[in-house]
């Protein structure tokens, strides 16, 4: 840095020395405000940032460095910071001893750093991925079709390709079947559904609504009862369903039957607080997991990555109202037609642009520190499974391997 | 030394800070009412200092330009590379995260080309290179920078190389060889266009350093995981008198993205939070590495350097060099950068209302869809290309795409219904039916209640807008 330089930086250091109270009402007196109006609350939050002018100081005659022959050594220490909070572990699934019959259990959560701030923590708990399930044939983009092809219509057998073939922690059974404006298949029906489902998989598992709030109610309801113990997660709650005065009844069964849910909202962080305030009367918080809504790669996801990462940093900061674990409905990403769509020879082959598609969006917003991701292509899951694998790799690096990347033959 | 002591964070200068040292005469040349004003925008960023005529004119006022130019200057550099219109600006970044303000200077991406090529194949490449575009929000997205490689080893080589590259492709060049020599050589013939230099390392730096100086050239500073080393490098490198310097901590692919993403992370907070100026400087993410793994078949190579790619967008790379060139590989991630560096201040929104397309009659369908800004161009450009008359309502969504509208209650029977009787469609047409997108289905009975209009549920996506009124219309009943 050349000598000038360091002058102004010094010279900007002596600036920026906080003033004092007296000192800081003088230099308002010399500075002319008739034409601002500026009512006497923002004054106030002013005065802290108000800075005093310094003086400005002579300058030595300059003197021309000589250039450096060696390097200059400079320490670097990793920016550590302190938190004051962190983010609630919620467990799903349970095992025999713990009142379920599932063979492993899950957990989430527990950060206390952000998303793989790896100098500040490792995260206690990796992010999981949940394969999507459907209880009957709903439209999927043939990339994702050629997959499932033979499960479809029989969520038992889907979910048990899910978990033995894809690599999925555990399964999201989206009872869609039940949805008025479809089959509006019985409770009753949803519930054998969801007992099959806990059979054909030792994971746990996720019990999906049609997004109809009433009926949604009374499903989840019915699921609760014959899940009970095995801690699933109902997917999901809404301020909808407070409205309605519905939400109460499904965390009250929640609670009674040992299981979690998923407070949904829509990209909105007063909402999210609000839903979970509603639900902390009667759950405890650690059976809440949060759904801040995943819009796809191209249609929004820049929304969600920020109101995620807003999420996560305003919770470390000690926010309690949102120090839940997050989970992503990744599968929105094939909402976007460029997952899908033939676009013109120079973006084919498709069948490998939609599942990036989907790894992408994923990946994306585990970096913004979602804990759990509801996906379905199964290249889309092995990646990001792989990925959350190499991301507890600290020291993995090898600088031999990449140190002449620059003459690499390929 | 001052440099690496903590400056004001860019989140913490109030329009204070900036107006005391603003000439405060309010002459309002600057397009401001008065000097508070301008000062305030300044803070947003939202105007250029230099709108200000006196603070640059007035000789009186120079040391508070000076004060005023740190004071605003964001933590991490901005460097140019290339010259004129083609050049692109690197860095610049003023926050740490996007939702702090907004991300500037959207990370290019350089596409590599190497001296050993045969002229057939890099013609091909460049050409695909220059050519790549796809439409987006109404707006062209493309590849940015050539990346030259020395894999010869060979001075000779690597300048009548780097020559025709020069005279094929407008776009910003970066020359990548560790050797000086070779440097020298792909300098002597481009130097006028102002590439960026790839790279100073602990072994060539003073060598690398005449060169930039000499060839006045950004240069790139490399030290793979070590940032210790990086930054004691630049520190060596600004008191040489390199001002536009880059850095590149290494990018490692596999189980080395743990190390590759804590680095540019701890570098990024350590500029932005801690104040540390050595390390104030743009980042140079290097996702063709992944082109280093072995054995592995060539879509795996293109689609793990894609997630790279990503990843490293996501975490504060300022410039990206890339191997792939399939656009299967390379569109999410020019999307993700769009979106990723999209203003979190302004809405994705278009204005709602009626829109008229072709010459409508009276018995033109009525379409509905939401006025997120993507969904607006997407539905138009569908429309237009198919060559359909029609009317289309779009509704106030507050900027929501249809699906999550519909699921956060920002678009509902009653909004559509609203929309409905402002666009005034129902003197335009005589029909009474209205055509809503598919991923609103669930609200088509309500809408029907409230307007008393009967719904048809069209295509999940616009693309089949046009096979859907081939079926559906004119309509079979009326």
């Amino acid at each position: 840095m050349s000598k000038e330089k360091k002058e102004e930086t010094e010279e900007g250091a002596l600036i920026k020395i906080s003033p004092k109270l007296l000192d800081l009402l003088r230099e308002f007196g010399e500075i002319e405000l008739e034409d601002v109006e500026i009512e006497a609350e923002e004054l106030e939050i002013w005065v802290p940032a108000v800075t005093a002018v310094a003086p400005p100081a002579a300058a030595p005659p300059r003197i021309v460095p000589a250039k450096p022959v060696e390097v200059m050594r400079a320490e670097f220490k990793p920016p550590i910071q302190t938190y004051q909070g962190r983010i609630v572990e919620v467990k799903l699934g349970a095992t025999r001893s713990e009142g379920g019959t599932r063979e492993k259990v899950i957990k989430v959560g527990g950060e206390a750093a952000p998303a793989f701030y790896l100098f500040e923590e490792n995260p206690p708990n990796p992010p999981v991925i949940s394969a999507d399930v459907f209880d009957m044939e709903v439209p999927l983009p043939k990339a994702i079709k050629m997959h499932v092809q033979e499960v479809i219509g029989d969520p038992a057998a889907w979910a048990k390709l899910a978990v033995d073939k894809f690599g999925a922690d555990l399964v999201t059974v989206h009872l869609v079947s039940t949805d008025p404006l479809r089959r509006d298949a019985p409770p009753s029906e949803a519930a054998k559904t969801i007992e099959n489902v806990l059979q054909a998989v030792k994971v746990p598992i996720i019990v999906g609504g049609s997004g109809d709030p009433k009926k949604d109610a009374e499903v989840f309801k019915r699921a609760a009862e014959v899940a009970h113990g095995e801690r699933v997660m109902l997917s999901s709650v809404t301020l909808d369903m407070a409205e309605a005065g519905l939400l109460g009844d499904i965390a009250k069964a929640a609670k009674e039957h040992g299981h979690v849910v998923l407070a949904f909202t829509a990209i909105d962080l007063n909402q999210a607080k609000e839903l979970n305030r509603k639900l902390y009367d009667y759950l405890p918080r650690d059976s809440i997991i949060m759904d801040l809504t995943t819009a796809a790669l191209g249609y929004g996801l820049e929304y969600s990555f920020t109101v995620h990462e807003r999420a996560r940093l305003a919770a470390l900061a000690g926010d309690p109202e949102l120090q839940h674990p997050t989970s992503s409905g990744t599968t929105n990403a094939w909402a976007a037609r460029e997952a899908w769509l033939k676009l013109g020879s120079e973006w084919e082959p498709r069948e490998l642009r939609g599942p990036l598609w989907e790894t992408i969006t994923a990946l994306t917003l585990l970096l913004a520190g979602v804990d759990m991701f509801m996906m379905m292509h199964p290249a889309a899951i092995h990646t990001v499974k792989e990925v959350i694998g190499n991301l507890y790799k600290r020291g993995g690096a090898k600088p031999e391997g990449i140190s002449d990347w620059v003459s690499i033959k390929i | 030394m001052s440099a690496s002591e903590a400056r004001k964070g860019v989140r913490e200068i109030s329009p204070l800070d900036v107006y005391t040292l603003l000439p405060r005469t309010n002459c309002g040349k600057c397009g401001e009412s008065n000097c508070m004003a301008f000062a305030t925008k300044l803070v947003n960023r939202e105007v250029a200092l230099e709108l200000c005529n006196p603070l640059i004119e007035e000789d009186k006022y120079k040391s508070q330009y000076a004060k005023l130019r740190d004071l605003l200057a964001p933590p991490i550099k901005e460097v140019v590379i290339g010259v004129g219109e083609g050049a692109v600006k690197v860095g610049g970044k003023l926050v740490m995260y996007r939702h702090e303000l907004t991300y500037t200077n959207p990370t290019p991406i350089a596409i590599d080309i190497t001296d050993e090529m045969l002229e057939d194949e890099m013609l091909k490449r460049l050409e695909k290179i220059n050519g790549l575009a796809y439409t987006y929000i109404g707006r062209t997205i493309r590849l940015d920078m050539v990346a030259i490689r020395s894999t010869s080893n060979d001075p000779a080589k690597f300048k009548s190389v780097v020559q025709k590259v020069a005279s094929v492709t407008k776009l910003p060049l970066i020359l990548c060889t560790f050797n000086p020599d070779i440097m020298r050589a792909g300098l002597e013939v481009v130097y006028d266009r102002r590439p960026l230099i790839y790279a100073a390392t602990e072994h060539n730096w003073r060598q690398m350093a005449d060169l930039a100086l000499m060839y006045n050239c950004p240069l790139a500073v490399f030290a793979p995981n070590n940032i210790g080393l990086l930054k004691s490098l630049t520190n060596t490198l600004l008191e040489y008198g390199v001002e536009g310097l880059l850095m590149d901590p290494g990018t490692f692919p596999e189980e080395g993205i743990a190390d590759t993403l804590t680095n540019f992370t701890m570098i990024r907070r350590s500029a932005c939070k801690f104040g540390d100026n050595l390390l104030g400087f743009p980042l140079i993410g290097v996702p063709m590495t992944a082109w280093s793994i072995k054995d592995a078949p060539k879509e795996v190579l293109h689609w793990k350097e894609a997630c790279l790619a990503a990843m490293l967008i996501v975490r504060y790379a300022d410039l990206l060099i890339m191997h792939s060139l399939e656009g299967w590989a390379l569109l999410p991630n020019l999307i993700l950068r769009a979106n990723i560096y999209t203003d979190p201040r302004k809405p994705v929104a278009v204005e709602p209302g009626l829109r008229v397309f072709g010459s409508p009659d009276e018995n033109s369908p009525v379409l509905v869809t939401s006025n997120y800004a993507l969904t607006f161009f997407t539905v138009q450009s569908d429309i237009e290309s198919a060559g359909i008359s029609c009317y289309l309502i779009v509704v106030d969504s507050e900027g929501y795409a249809v699906e999550s509208a519909v699921a956060g209650r920002k678009m509902t029977a009653q909004t559509i219904a609203d929309a409905l009787k402002s666009s005034g469609v129902e003197g335009k047409v005589r029909h009474r039916l209205l055509i809503i997108p598919g991923l609103a289905a669930r609200l088509s009975g309500e809408i029907e209640e409230i307007t008393g209009w009967k719904v048809l549920v069209g295509p999940r996506d616009s693309s089949f807008i046009q096979a859907f009124l081939k079926e559906n219309w004119p309509p079979k009943s009326s």
